[in-house]
């Protein structure tokens, strides 16, 4: 209990080490830090625009007093001009008027105090300045945009608008600037935690299921959500790589099974054999036998031994001497002029029927020597298994150009295999009950289909109706492909 | 002749030392790499027959070093490894022939022997003659006692294979090699029938029969005693 409560916040600290490292939260951290000052520049945009805007509307404001207190006075002289100004000056929403005689003591208007230099208008818009207002409630400091009139007579008067609204503007907007950093702070941190936790655990999840792989249990697999994410993909594809893993162990057991078995019993019999010439009375005519049984035997051995590391290497491909361009046909020719007359004397007719095609119609990428091995095994298994019981067995040999495929069948006449045992027969040391007194390693076509395979052909087991036909379609070399040129 | 064996394995070096030397040849054993390399490049040797897997240093290496200065001497390469890549491995870095283990001793003798008459400077001989038997390379026509023999164009070169290495022992995987270039073990005796259908056209009727089955090793095309 004790060690697990002390392991609680560190595997939390851990964690939150760990989810600093991970892309995901990196990129939430980035996609937070790029919204923030996106956020900022529109905000500041917007809002430097709006106070523009703004401005603009008090030099509006503020020139239209101007040249209606200029027409004012024009029209009616200073005391009209008087009026108009106090008029303006107390209403409830006024800004700033202010009339000064020529030696700049007040006249009229709503100010109190004015700083030095407020009626030096040194440019032709208006500017700011800090004064004193009376106000219902006494006087107020205020800061407004001025601009000011001389009259023709020596007075002096001073228009201007408060920039208070626009102050106002500037402290919402700065209000909301603070509540969107805020609001972004807030979502960006969710984001985050969600993110990250979500990737932690998905994480964790395929380590959980990797160690539990690792301690042996190769059933289990990534749970896939369904979302069709990266981890949804990733786990299809780890689950997918599980799999063959899976099947390549089950190969690979099945294998030391048979091995174990097909292997150990010639071999308990190789010693029987030896054990029993040496007991009894000595005899050299007896050990002779013995001996040559013993020599006998252990070439099935070797040959089985072989067999199945050939296997081995063609099915792991990588090691083999490089692909060149085979023509099968000619390899097909070959083999069955090396099986013609063994098939003629087990009384068999060994046919050959090659299509009429072109050298490079029949040519495909890959082994001669493997090709050749591949089509003997079954010369020799439609030899031993393909007989009739009525008649004198027929064996095929048959080489097809189909589009961009060349098959090569060999088919015999005798008793096929059943649908159900077509893809066992495949597999290694698979011997049907009705060739178990023939002599075999039961190797033969698992070496056929590793060939096969090496050389990205299919495989097909059909009913001959009478008989067996196995055909081997090979993808041709195409003109021009890598392996051409040395044709 | 003068046979050097590089084998590291001391029963298979005892027991084909042994054997080499009651058919009749010399032996000289080195039992790793840098002797068997010293033996190569000190003394003069008809074969040598280099095990692949040494200690001390690569039998293939062994081989590329001898053709590096120009050591022509036939070398058969034996190993474990019998695959077909393997094969062309050991013929590339040199190697005259490729034995894979565990092999019957009577083929490791047939292919030493039939290295050596390859190595052996004779003129290139247009026909090949066997008792009254007589095979001409240039025209394709063999003849028994000047009567001519119709043979098949596999069977014109079983013969002209077996007549080359007269009067030596040919083994089945020998015969597939150099006549049909395939290097696999078959499973069926394709050979075996092969050579009795020569054997008919050739021996047939004769009182004097040329080809013998050597039991358990192969075949040999010889002159009958008389």
């Amino acid at each position: 209990m004790i060690a697990r409560r002390t392991d609680a916040p560190e595997r939390w600290s851990h964690r939150l080490a760990r989810a600093w490292r991970t892309t995901a939260v990196r990129l939430s951290v980035i996609y937070f830090v790029v919204f923030t000052v996106f956020s900022l520049f529109l905000v500041v945009v917007v809002a430097h625009d709006a106070a523009r805007v703004m401005t603009l509307q008090l030099h509006a404001a503020i020139d239209a007093d101007v040249e209606a207190l200029d027409e004012q006075y024009r029209a009616g002289g200073l005391m009209r001009l008087y009026d108009a100004l106090e008029d303006r000056a107390r209403r409830p929403d006024a800004g700033l008027f202010y009339l000064v005689d020529p030696s700049g003591n007040p006249v009229a208007g709503n100010v109190a105090e004015l700083p030095p230099g407020a009626f030096d208008d040194t440019e032709d818009e208006p500017r700011p300045i800090g004064y004193v207002r009376y106000d219902a409630n006494g006087p107020v400091r205020h800061v407004a945009l001025v601009r000011s009139l001389v009259l023709e007579n020596g007075f002096r008067v001073l228009v201007g608008r408060d920039l208070g609204e626009r102050d106002r503007f500037r402290v919402v907007v700065r209000g909301a600037f603070r509540a969107m950093v805020v609001m972004l702070l807030v979502l960006g941190g969710a984001t985050w935690l969600f993110l990250s936790r979500r990737v932690l655990k998905q994480i964790d999840q395929v380590s959980a299921t990797s160690n539990r792989i690792v301690g042996g249990d190769l059933s289990g697999r990534l749970v896939v959500t369904g979302t069709g994410d990266e981890f949804d993909r990733l786990a299809v594809a780890l689950n997918g790589m599980l799999d063959r893993i899976g099947v390549l162990m089950k190969g690979l057991k099945d294998v030391s099974d048979n091995v174990a078995h097909d292997l150990k019993t010639p071999l308990t019999r190789l010693r029987n054999r030896a054990e029993a010439a040496l007991s009894g009375q000595p005899d050299p005519e007896r050990w002779r036998e013995a001996l040559e049984a013993t020599i006998e035997e252990s070439d099935q051995l070797i040959r089985t031994f072989d067999a199945l590391l050939m296997i081995a290497r063609v099915e792991a491909g990588s090691s083999l001497a490089a692909a060149a361009p085979v023509d099968v046909a000619e390899v097909a020719r070959e083999i069955a002029e090396l099986y013609e007359p063994v098939a003629e004397d087990a009384g068999a007719a060994l046919k050959v029927t090659i299509d009429d095609l072109p050298p490079e119609a029949t040519t495909v990428s890959g082994n001669r020597e493997l090709l050749g091995r591949a089509l003997s095994n079954l010369l020799d298994n439609a030899l031993k298994y393909g007989r009739p019981d009525d008649r004198p067995p027929e064996i095929t040999v048959a080489v097809t150009g189909r589009r961009d495929r060349v098959v090569v069948s060999v088919a015999d006449d005798g008793p096929g295999i059943p649908e159900a045992d077509r893809a066992r027969v495949l597999d290694r040391f698979v011997r049907l009950e009705a060739s178990r007194n023939a002599p075999g390693s039961g190797l033969g076509l698992s070496l056929v289909a590793a060939i096969a395979q090496h050389h990205g052909a299919g495989l097909a087991l059909l009913d001959a109706a009478p008989g067996l036909k196995i055909e081997i379609d090979f993808p041709r070399l195409a003109v021009g492909a890598p392996g051409a040129a040395h044709a | 002749m003068r046979i050097l064996l590089v084998e590291d394995d001391r029963e298979a070096a005892t027991y084909l030392i042994k054997a080499l030397r009651e058919a009749g040849h010399v032996v000289e054993h080195a039992a790793d790499g840098d002797s068997g390399a010293h033996a190569a490049e000190t003394a003069a040797f008809d074969v040598v027959v280099m095990d692949r897997m040494l200690p001390k240093r690569d039998g293939l290496g062994i081989v590329q070093e001898m053709r590096g200065r120009g050591d022509r001497t036939p070398v058969l390469v034996l190993s474990a490894l019998g695959q077909v890549d393997d094969r062309v491995e050991g013929l590339r870095a040199g190697g005259d022939d490729y034995l894979a283990k565990p092999y019957a001793f009577s083929e490791l003798l047939a292919r030493v022997e039939a290295l050596a008459r390859r190595h052996a400077p004779a003129e290139v001989e247009t026909t090949y003659r066997v008792a009254d038997l007589v095979l001409d390379r240039l025209s394709h026509t063999v003849t028994r006692g000047g009567e001519e023999i119709v043979l098949q164009p596999r069977e014109f070169r079983l013969l002209e294979f077996l007549m080359k290495n007269a009067g030596q022992v040919v083994t089945r995987t020998m015969l597939l090699e150099n006549v049909w270039d395939y290097h696999f073990d078959p499973q069926t005796n394709v050979i075996d029938v092969h050579m009795s259908r020569l054997r008919s056209k050739v021996d047939k009727g004769q009182d004097r029969p040329l080809l013998n089955t050597v039991r358990g090793a192969g075949y040999m095309i010889r002159e009958p005693a008389k």
